[in-house]
């Protein structure tokens, strides 16, 4: 069968769906693809296009990744766009004069931003917010600007202003409107949110008409309005909504709006049945959706029309949630109230400034609507009821009005959900995906985030996800036993918190006062660790030797045929020669296989238990420490050069890098934990796949957490951006320590994140806000950690106790005879089996 | 057992470590000795970990399962009985164990 050739036309964020769409069917084969990129880059994230402005990259914002298109087999054009459609032939063409017959086009040309056609609207220095070229050229004019004006108080045009504020202007909004918001607010709630905007410094001017912009003279632009009033300006951004792209549809006569927009039917066809059209420039039931969840939900209706012939889109909820400058808004369903008969419910708080409204049937039975400023939290719940239809509480209103700590239930019980309720919208999961997820095997709130992808987009969800799942566990009788193993019935978590709070030193203790039977390899180590992080000392000690892996009883790691590997540590990755030729020197003493790590040191392969004393006694002679690469602890702070050397380098990575690992090396922690800190944002120290990643900006640091490497690798999430060094410290020692308080057994920082109810958001309150008021504790408990590090193996080598264990026989002189090594590659290597048979003339004597 | 096995020295008492092991050579053959102070006992077992073949058993973590005492692999976490050297895994894995005691400050075997 001859594949069908598919031309798409467009790579947003809606164009990238449809991809993603057809890649997760598994049906690429059936297709011959071609996309075409106007931009030249594809597609990002439009919807954080401001975070652009507070330190996420161009990168950070990609969805597109023209290595993964490849591998699906796409042929992308970027920087071309169709600009001709002959639906006689089959066929386009393109601005740069390509011609491709289709079998089925798909439209996915978005939008462009309105610019009302004032006179002067298109002098400079008057711009648009969609692009990152747009972003770009924005930052260019702000850096010689002081003054920002943004036309537009909607959603778009209130990130705008974020937008302009990060960049340091003294930023206006200038609305038409009587109030800001004024599609998704009321005057209640646009009223309580212009005042919270105003208090951060952003100046707010409604009903205001533009009819004039021309020279000012204190400012590049003086903008006129009808009521006489001026305002002077350097930047003028106009976000005053948006017009489908729709003039492909127009040139080749496909129905078209009356205001814009390519008509769809529920099967999102334009009226050619081989052309689709999906998001912002497609027009179904005489309604254009500007947000990008409809869209999503119009690529994936499209991809399964084009594949099975089935599947209808049949509209898509308005509702919204989001942070504005740091504001919670939303506004959900009917929020005007324009259902006939419909009643309010509104609470203001002036004090706390929170404003909430409810708009109920008649019957006083179902919401219609809702508006929520200032504290957004019941959103999950309300969206809910509305969506689903489920009969309100006898009073209304005790939804929106503060829980005096009464014990009242207020919350919508996951248990009255159909079994259809969308719970996370992003990502359009349904209560019935995250029971079926569970009925996979998934048994925490982590492992259906990974299965389902809820609560992993904007994360308005996690605490009804988060109830979700604990509910299905509950009824499907699940009794989830996070005890740590058989000898102690307390989580990781309750462990430490024993051992703090009782001041317990020792295993036998913690047996004795909480536990049963001997211990064993999975309660031993990771009491031993717990032991390590509260009091740090000496691993060695007569208590502490048996609860060590062999990686820590001998400060070294074990491979497989039981010698062990040496890794010096080698703080930030700086070396001197003289310290690079001791290390060659002793390797080549003791014939050790040499092999540079991914964390900037070098490994040492080969060495016998006997050996490892005299290796350590000359490394140390040569002023090496240990490195912790054995342990569940701080390995590397990976760098770069920095600014020291570099010609891109903002600040003095290395530097950092050195410090921050001579802080925190020997800090003992529920898994390993990696670091890294790059000098400028090209990030060669690849610092967002580590648990703590520094990046230099121009204005100081920028802190990404719990990203990893390995077998599920995740990129870090941006935590705070410009920090200064103390706070970035500060910062650091308190996440850590609350990740060693917190987290459960051999659990990496990603997964604890992701099991933090509210994750990123929550991690930002705990150490940011210390709303928790943990703070202090836990930068006494890093202070003390700090203040007794010790070198392992300087104090084994003063402890002729602890070096008893170095040999391999008790009561012998000689080696193990089962360790054998051949060449290869100039280096030794285990011998194989087969290989030992012949080189050892007597047969080992192996008894097992 | 055969008529020639009889009580061994191999080493001192002091050479023990609690809750832990050693290795110790006797007649060639590598025996792994474990000392848990709570069972005023001590165990002798092969040191060679039929999984990976290396000679380790006494680098392993030891403590209990159920009511059996035992040694994890520390290779790939395997748990041998410190009594019988059944392998808990998989029993055709199991391993030679042999009677363990002290006597006079020493530690003997019956091998």
């Amino acid at each position: 069968m001859s594949k069908t050739k598919l031309v798409v036309a467009g790579n947003g964020m809606v164009g990238h769906q449809f991809l993603q769409s057809i890649a997760d069917s598994g049906q690429l084969e059936q297709f011959e693809i071609t996309v075409f990129c106007e931009e030249t880059r594809l597609a990002y994230d439009r919807v954080h296009l401001s975070a652009y402005f507070s330190g996420s990259s161009a990168e950070d914002l990609a969805m597109g990744d023209a290595e993964m298109y490849r591998n699906w087999g796409l042929n992308v054009l970027t920087g071309e766009k169709v600009s001709a459609i002959d639906r006689d032939n089959k066929s386009v063409t393109t601005d740069k004069g390509t011609e491709l017959a289709y079998d089925k086009l798909v439209l996915a040309t978005g939008s462009f931003p309105f610019v009302p056609p004032v006179p002067g609207h298109d002098r400079q220095q008057c711009l648009v917010y969609r692009t990152i070229d747009d972003l770009d050229a924005i930052a260019a004019v702000a850096e010689k600007s002081k003054v920002g004006v943004v036309v537009g108080g909607g959603l778009l045009g209130l990130e705008a202003a974020k937008a302009l504020t990060d960049l340091g202007l003294e930023t206006h909004v200038v609305e038409f409107a009587p109030r800001l918001m004024a599609v998704q607010l009321d005057d209640g709630g646009g009223a309580m949110l212009r005042h919270k905007i105003e208090e951060l410094g952003v100046k707010v001017h409604t009903e205001k008409n533009t009819q004039l912009i021309d020279d000012g003279e204190n400012h590049f632009h003086k903008m006129n309005f009808a009521d006489g009033e001026v305002l002077e300006t350097d930047l003028i951004l106009f976000s005053a909504g948006i017009r489908p792209r729709d003039e492909l549809a127009r040139q080749c006569d496909l129905e078209t709006g009356e205001r814009g927009g390519i008509v769809i039917n529920n099967q999102c066809q334009t009226s050619d049945p081989d052309i689709y059209a999906i998001g912002e420039c497609a027009l179904w039931n005489k309604q254009i959706f500007g947000l990008v969840a409809p869209g999503n939900q119009m690529a994936k209706v499209a991809v399964t029309h084009l594949i099975e012939g089935s599947g209808s889109f049949t509209g898509a909820d308005m509702s919204t949630k989001l942070k504005l400058m740091g504001v919670d808004v939303a506004s959900i369903g009917d929020a005007h109230g324009r259902t006939p008969g419909s009643r309010n419910y509104t609470f203001i708080d002036e004090q706390t400034e929170v404003y909430k409204k409810l708009v109920v049937s008649e019957d006083n039975k179902l919401l219609l609507g809702a508006i929520l400023v200032g504290d957004a939290e019941e959103y999950g719940t309300l969206l809910q009821y509305m969506l689903n239809g489920i009969h309100l509480p006898e009073f209304p209103d005790s939804l929106i009005l503060p829980n005096r700590g009464d014990d009242q239930q207020t919350g919508l019980g996951v248990a009255a959900l159909p079994e259809t309720a969308q719970v996370c919208s992003c990502h359009d999961v349904t209560k019935g995906d995250v029971r079926a997820a569970i009925d996979g095997g998934c048994c925490t709130i982590g492992d259906v985030k990974g299965a389902t992808k809820a609560a992993t987009g904007c994360g308005g969800c996690a605490a009804l996800v988060t109830d979700l799942v604990n509910h299905e566990l509950e009824e499907l009788g699940i009794e989830v036993n996070r005890d740590i193993c058989e000898h102690f019935p307390h989580t990781r978590q309750d462990l430490y918190n024993l051992i703090r709070v009782e001041g317990i030193r020792s295993f036998s203790e913690l047996l004795a006062k909480h536990g049963q039977g001997h211990g064993c390899e999975i309660c031993r180590p990771a009491v031993g660790n717990i032991l390590a992080s509260c009091w740090n000392d000496y691993i060695l000690t007569e208590s502490n030797v048996s609860l060590q892996d062999t990686n820590d009883t001998f400060m070294a790691n074990m491979q497989k045929d039981g010698t062990y590997s040496i890794v010096p540590r080698v703080p930030g990755g700086e070396i001197t020669p003289d310290k690079l030729i001791a290390l060659g020197q002793v390797a080549k003493k003791y014939n050790l296989y040499t092999k540079i790590t991914g964390g900037q040191r070098v490994d040492l392969f080969g060495a016998r238990l006997e050996q490892l004393p005299p290796i350590w006694q000359e490394l140390i002679d040569s002023g090496f420490e240990t490195g912790h690469a054995y342990g569940k602890s701080l390995r590397t702070v990976k760098s770069c050069v920095g600014s020291t050397w570099c010609r891109f380098g903002v600040d003095d990575s290395a530097g950092l890098a050195i410090e921050l690992e001579d802080r925190y090396k020997g800090l003992r922690a529920p898994h390993k934990i990696k670091f890294a800190v790059s000098g400028c944002t090209r990030e060669c120290a690849e610092a967002q796949s580590k648990d703590i990643g520094v990046i230099a900006t121009e204005n100081g640091w920028n802190l990404y957490v719990c990203g990893n490497g390995g077998m599920k690798p995740r990129h870090g999430d941006l935590f705070a951006t410009d920090l200064d060094k103390d706070t970035l410290i500060r910062y650091i020692d308190c996440i850590l320590m609350f990740y060693i308080k917190t987290a459960d057994r051999l659990q990496r920082t990603s997964v604890w994140m992701d099991n933090l109810e509210g994750g990123l958001d929550y991690l930002q309150q705990v150490i940011i806000n210390d709303s928790l008021s943990l703070n202090d504790e836990l930068a006494e408990q890093m202070k003390q950690v700090i203040e007794s590090y010790q070198c392992e193996w300087k104090t084994t080598l003063q402890s002729p106790e602890a070096l008893k264990r170095f040999r391999h026989f008790v009561n012998s002189e000689t080696s193990d005879d089962n360790i054998v090594f051949v060449e290869e590659r100039q280096q030794i290597r285990p011998a194989r089996l087969d290989e030992k048979a012949e080189l050892i003339a007597q047969p080992i004597k192996m008894v097992s | 057992m055969t008529s020639s096995t009889h009580w061994t020295t191999v080493c001192k008492q002091t050479d023990l470590v609690l809750d832990s092991g050693i290795c110790a050579l006797v007649n060639e053959i590598q025996v792994a000795l474990f000392c848990l102070p709570s069972q005023d006992a001590v165990f002798a077992i092969a040191n060679t970990d039929p999984f990976s073949q290396a000679n380790v058993l006494s680098r392993g973590l030891v403590g209990s399962l159920g009511e059996d005492l035992v040694v994890a692999s520390p290779v790939y976490k395997q748990h041998f009985c410190l009594r019988s050297g059944r392998c808990f895994e998989d029993e055709s894995q199991s391993i030679s164990s042999w009677p363990a005691r002290i006597e006079n400050g020493n530690v003997e075997i019956l091998i």
